[in-house]
């Protein structure tokens, strides 16, 4: 067995004063640590948006609902989804390849630690520039305060014409900061894979999660870098009196809107590919079997980050393009769903014939697998640019992201949670919580999520902060809004379960649960230097051929 | 403990993997290429579409002699690097110095043309969209420039104080990557305002 | 924590036969629920128009094949969750370690591609019938302009300038009168939503975009803007009335006229002129001829004010001129700081405008 350590386990004994041990986690160059700050980060944003949420829906609960003011309303809308993408989504994202990737491919570290560290805190504080709005962003007649644009704030609503104050500027500027920490991490990804693997680890030989971290990272160039250059326009717009976007100039609106989606769909499969990449780690070893059709899955992870570099108008088929246009989106749209589609199903084969346990993480990549179906199968829906001119707009497209992001995306996250929790904590988590976190936010996701498509079908439209009674979108507004209390309830078991199993839980071992990959062959939680030596590997589970020498997979693949 | 999986008669392959700076560097230029190529399309997609205001064939004048200057600075940079790998440190220190000329005589130009433009021509980056385009491309491209030129000028002090070595031949190399990126993208924005748009 | 192996059989019959349940009650919703009050229904599966109604068949279609595959794939998944888990007597050996299948990938590779291309063609037809579809000799033609909360529609060939409610012919399969719109924006992007009607097309300034509508029956169908404009996007609601032929040209003769000039309203009518009022609306016959506002000439011939906010009656025009922000707070209707008897008197004027 591999418990047999490479690592020399550190000694525990003298308490550093916490201002040391402070200062340590502030100037830290460490992937590790760097990795444990972001997912840090993500959580207590997780928190913030998910507060966000919650105002939203309690004002949505009954029509003509006087919770909130439309203006607060609208700033509840557009900081809970910049939040959630840009400081829940990216970050804890980024905080597990940036913790992982090394670890599993034996290095010591990041190509580069200190532009690691760089990014983070760009990010961390692009994140309080953004929530600074809420007490720095007044402008003319008060109507500053956070932004209250939408994320994907449209011209020329974001013009100085119609956005008086400052609250646009900090959306703005908070997104560039952000932008250019997540550049900075997608660099150091790319550079670590490409450049660090540890012997005998060829491209073909090195884990899913290595490779699809390599490919979210040149997304990240290609989607990120339109974003950053369409909020430079922006601010040329706003400051310097430019007319990118100034329809009275002959400017066009719809060039935001291509610039901005050219990002912002790209940007959803960045975010769903690590997810993936949990997946794709977690369901091999709780099936125990390896992963079905590992090749395929690379080039279907490769084939999805190009279509997906193509389809970004699928979300204006309603701004008046020819139908051609609409075709092609249409067409290419259909297209992602292909590659996708069969990563589900080398999912499946991977659980064909193995001997599934149950336990938390596997219960919530389960989920994830039933979820992330419907969600692909609604997005083609919306994808058939006619159903869209109806769904477009509506609660029904809230409803489909929203179960990629929170189906997919957060169910693959806790996933991950709970399986990289002993390794990084060095203490195993109560299942008996991990199983009640399980069940009361399936439960609540579903009620929310599964509800919310059908006041898009009876014509409710999105953003909206009120509706009129006598449209039948009553009860399920409310059967919503419940749901997202379960869903509440949940995260809070998580969090407690966090917290305390930090500090009370099992020793967990180097590998509890008898896995694979290099960064179950150190201690948990792994030493400074990751591995006493540079491990050599000869296939794509080094550690099934440490642990079954008459049976290793160099043998087979 | 890694070493037993490893068969024990078998010598080892040797493990050659990119450098990281070289694949950082590329992987910077990509994300650069990315935010450039939106602005030249915002560019192509304005052009003639001004309501008002100065024309590019009214108010442009092709910069042959900037143009030339900064792509013959690839040359001298790569020159430059190619004899400090070769240990002539003093050749190095010669090409680098004509390279920051070069790259000097570009942006001093590109300044002496917006001067032009704004007070004599009348053209703002608020005049109209062609204002709004060109300032915008340009001054990007010119702010990669500044910046790159400053990270020559830095190199130049150090080479002045014979602090460069040819053990740093290949970060330089590494550096002149971007250099070269950022002529290459000159051209296209030549192009694009100058040849295209006029 | 293990489960045996009966629990989770337990498990997996409640889960499939709530899912079952959950998805009858959706089915049974999408058909027979919603208002009882048809003109309430914003149903895209209720379509009384051809677009809405190209799309409903389509959709219908997308339903089923999506529907199929969820059937499928879903079916798969349950089945390998329940056969593969491990049981309660297991020998511990780890099961076959099978690394993938060629003829296995292909063949659902090969399958989507098919149902992609089918449904791909499928679309692309039902696409180029919407948008594509050329306007015949008897079409009315209305140009609609989105605003900051409101909706302008202009009927130029029929002369007629009105706000918010708009009115068409029923559309006769055999001598068609559709309605063809042409959408534009005087400020932010907005959109065109009436879903029994047709999809949605935004209003985008400085861009001029085009759809139509042929209703098949009479009646209200309502919709609202569907694009984010500003802080009054929810209350942006649209009405649009569907006469038969007699009662849209009664309508057309009577917005057509100038407005009414009825002397016991004069002074109500001086308010109204005085006073910052004729700045943003207009009146035609009168000196009041603003854009910024929508037009009030006919305002009596509406049933609500404020873009569908309130409804039209005497005391909630008082309070919308008094007070707009207790209706639609932040609208761009300022409040007007008249007094109780200039007030009054222009609410009786403005009830004179029929």
């Amino acid at each position: 067995m591999a418990s047999e350590t490479i690592a020399i386990t550190a000694v525990p004994g003298i308490d550093r004063p916490i201002s040391e041990r402070l200062h340590d986690w502030i100037v830290t160059v460490d992937h590790k640590k760097l990795g444990i700050l972001y997912i840090v980060l993500a959580l207590f944003f997780l928190v913030v948006g998910g507060i966000e949420a919650l105002i939203i829906r309690i004002q949505l609960i009954v029509p003509h609902n006087n919770f909130v003011s439309p203006q607060v309303f609208n700033r509840m809308m557009t900081m809970h989804g910049t939040t959630m993408i840009f400081f829940v989504a990216m970050t804890v994202l980024f905080g597990f390849g940036t913790y992982l990737v090394p670890l599993m491919i034996g290095a010591r570290d990041m190509a580069f630690p200190r532009l690691n560290a760089f990014s983070f805190w760009m990010t961390a504080f692009s994140g309080l520039l953004l929530y600074f709005s809420f007490i720095g962003g007044n402008g003319l007649y008060g109507a500053g305060n956070a932004p209250d644009v939408g994320w994907w704030a449209y011209a020329p609503l974001t013009a100085r014409a119609f956005s008086v104050g400052h609250s646009t500027d900090f959306w703005t500027l908070a997104l560039i900061v952000s932008g250019i920490g997540s550049i900075g991490t997608s660099v150091n990804f790319v550079t670590t894979i490409l450049c660090m693997r540890c012997p005998g680890m060829t491209l073909g030989k090195m884990p899913l999660l290595a490779w699809l971290n390599l490919v979210m990272g040149g997304m990240v160039f290609l989607a990120m870098s339109p974003l950053t250059a369409a909020q430079v326009m922006l601010c040329i717009d706003r400051y310097l009196g430019g007319h990118f976007f100034d329809t009275q100039a002959g400017g066009s609106a719809v060039l935001w809107m291509h610039f901005f989606w050219i990002f912002g769909h790209p940007e959803v499969y960045v975010l769903i590919i690590p997810a993936f990449a949990f997946l794709s780690e977690i369901v091999p070893v709780f099936s125990r079997k390896p992963i079905f059709g590992y090749p395929v899955m690379v080039a279907a992870t490769v084939c999805i980050g190009f279509v997906s570099l193509s389809v970004w108008a699928h979300h204006m088929f309603t701004v008046g393009m020819n139908s051609y246009a609409n075709s092609f989106f249409t067409i290419t749209t259909m297209a992602v769903g292909v590659p996708t589609g069969i990563k589900i199903f080398n999912w499946l084969g991977t659980m064909w014939g193995g001997k599934i346990e149950f336990r938390t993480p596997m219960l919530f990549c389960v989920a994830f697998l039933f979820q992330f179906l419907i969600a692909g199968l609604t997005g083609i829906m919306l994808g058939a640019s006619p159903f869209n001119w109806q769904l477009s707009g509506s609660y029904f497209v809230v409803a489909h992201f929203h179960y990629v992001i929170v189906g997919g995306i957060l169910f693959a996250l806790f996933g991950a949670f709970y399986y990289w929790f002993p390794k990084m904590s060095g203490r195993m988590y109560k299942e008996v919580l991990g199983k009640w976190h399980f069940w009361l936010f399936l439960i609540g996701f579903h009620m929310t999520f599964d509800s919310m498509h059908i006041p898009g079908i009876l014509g409710m439209p999105r953003r909206i902060y009120t509706y009129e009674p006598g449209r039948g979108w009553e009860t399920w507004n409310l059967i919503v809004t419940i749901g997202a209390v379960f869903q509440a309830t949940g995260v809070l078991v998580f969090v407690v379960n966090l917290l305390w199993s930090m500090f009370k839980g099992e020793p967990a071992g180097n590998d509890p649960w008898d896995a694979w990959t290099l960064e179950w062959s150190t201690s948990s939680p792994p030493p400074e230097y990751n591995f006493a030596t540079i491990p050599v590997v000869r296939s794509r589970r080094p550690l099934w051929d440490l642990k079954h020498p008459d049976d290793p997979d160099w043998k087979y693949e | 403990m890694g070493s037993a999986v490893v068969a024990p008669t078998r010598t080892e392959p040797e493990w050659i993997l990119p450098s990281r700076g070289r694949v950082g560097m590329f992987s910077l230029i990509a994300a650069e290429s990315a935010i450039f190529t939106i602005f030249v399309v915002a560019y192509l997609f304005y052009i003639g579409k001004s309501l008002s205001g100065p024309m590019p064939k009214d108010v442009l004048e092709i910069p042959i002699f900037n143009t030339i200057c900064l792509l013959s600075s690839s040359l001298t940079i790569h020159l430059a690097v190619g004899a400090l790998r070769n240990a002539r440190v003093n050749t190095f220190g010669l090409w680098w110095f004509v390279t920051m000329v070069l790259g000097t005589i570009f942006l001093v130009g590109t300044g002496r043309e917006w001067h032009h433009l704004i007070f004599d021509k009348g053209l703002t980056i608020s005049t109209n969209l062609f204002g709004t385009t060109y300032y915008s491309l340009v001054g990007l491209h010119a702010f990669h420039v500044t910046v790159g030129l400053i990270c020559i000028v830095l190199t130049m002090i150090f080479a002045l104080f014979r602090k460069v070595e040819p053990a740093h031949s290949e970060r330089l190399d590494v550096f002149s990557l971007y250099w070269h990126f950022v002529d290459g993208v000159w051209i296209i924005v030549f192009t694009v305002v100058y040849v295209i748009g006029r | 924590m293990k489960y045996s192996g009966q629990t989770r059989g337990l498990v997996s019959k409640i889960a499939g036969v709530g899912v079952l349940l959950i998805g009858f009650l959706l089915a049974a919703t999408l058909c027979f629920g919603g208002p009882a009050d048809p003109s309430q229904s914003l149903n895209i599966f209720k379509p009384q128009s051809t677009p809405a109604d190209s799309i409903f068949r389509l959709s219908m279609l997308v339903l089923t094949i999506t529907g199929a595959i969820f059937a499928v794939v879903f079916s798969l998944l349950v089945y390998a969750i329940s056969k593969y888990r491990r049981r309660g007597d297991d020998d511990g050996r780890e099961p076959p370690q099978v690394y993938g299948s060629n003829q296995v990938e292909l063949a659902w590779t090969v399958i989507p591609v098919l149902i992609v291309l089918v449904l791909f063609l499928v679309t692309a037809r039902v696409i180029h019938s919407i948008q594509d579809a050329p306007q015949p000799p008897g079409a009315i033609e209305v140009i609609a302009i989105g605003h900051q909360f409101w909706w302008e529609f202009r009927y130029p060939a029929l002369g007629v300038v009105t706000a918010n409610e708009m009115h068409v012919p029923v559309s006769d399969p055999s001598h068609p009168t559709p309605t063809f719109m042409t959408l534009s924006s005087a400020d932010t992007d907005h959109s065109f939503w009436v879903p029994r009607l047709a999809g949605k097309t935004d209003l985008i300034p400085n861009r001029v975009n085009h759809m139509w509508i042929d209703p098949h029956e009479t009646g209200l169908y309502l919709g609202q803007c569907a694009q984010y404009c500003g802080v009054q996007h929810a209350k942006m609601l649209l009405r649009v009335y569907v006469d038969s032929p007699e009662q849209f040209d009664r309508w057309v003769e009577e917005e057509k006229r100038p407005a009414t000039v009825s002397d016991s309203v004069a002074e109500g009518r001086r308010v109204f002129e005085t006073t910052a009022c004729l700045n943003c609306h207009g009146v035609s016959g009168t000196v009041a001829n603003g854009r910024f506002g929508p037009d009030l000439t006919h305002l009596m011939s509406r049933d609500t004010i404020a873009s569908g906010a309130a409804p039209n009656s005497p005391e909630q025009l008082k309070l919308w001129i008094r007070n707009p922000d207790a209706i639609k707070p932040s609208s761009l209707m300022p409040a007007m700081q008249l007094s109780e008897k200039d007030l009054d008197a222009l609410v009786a004027y403005l009830e004179t405008l029929r």
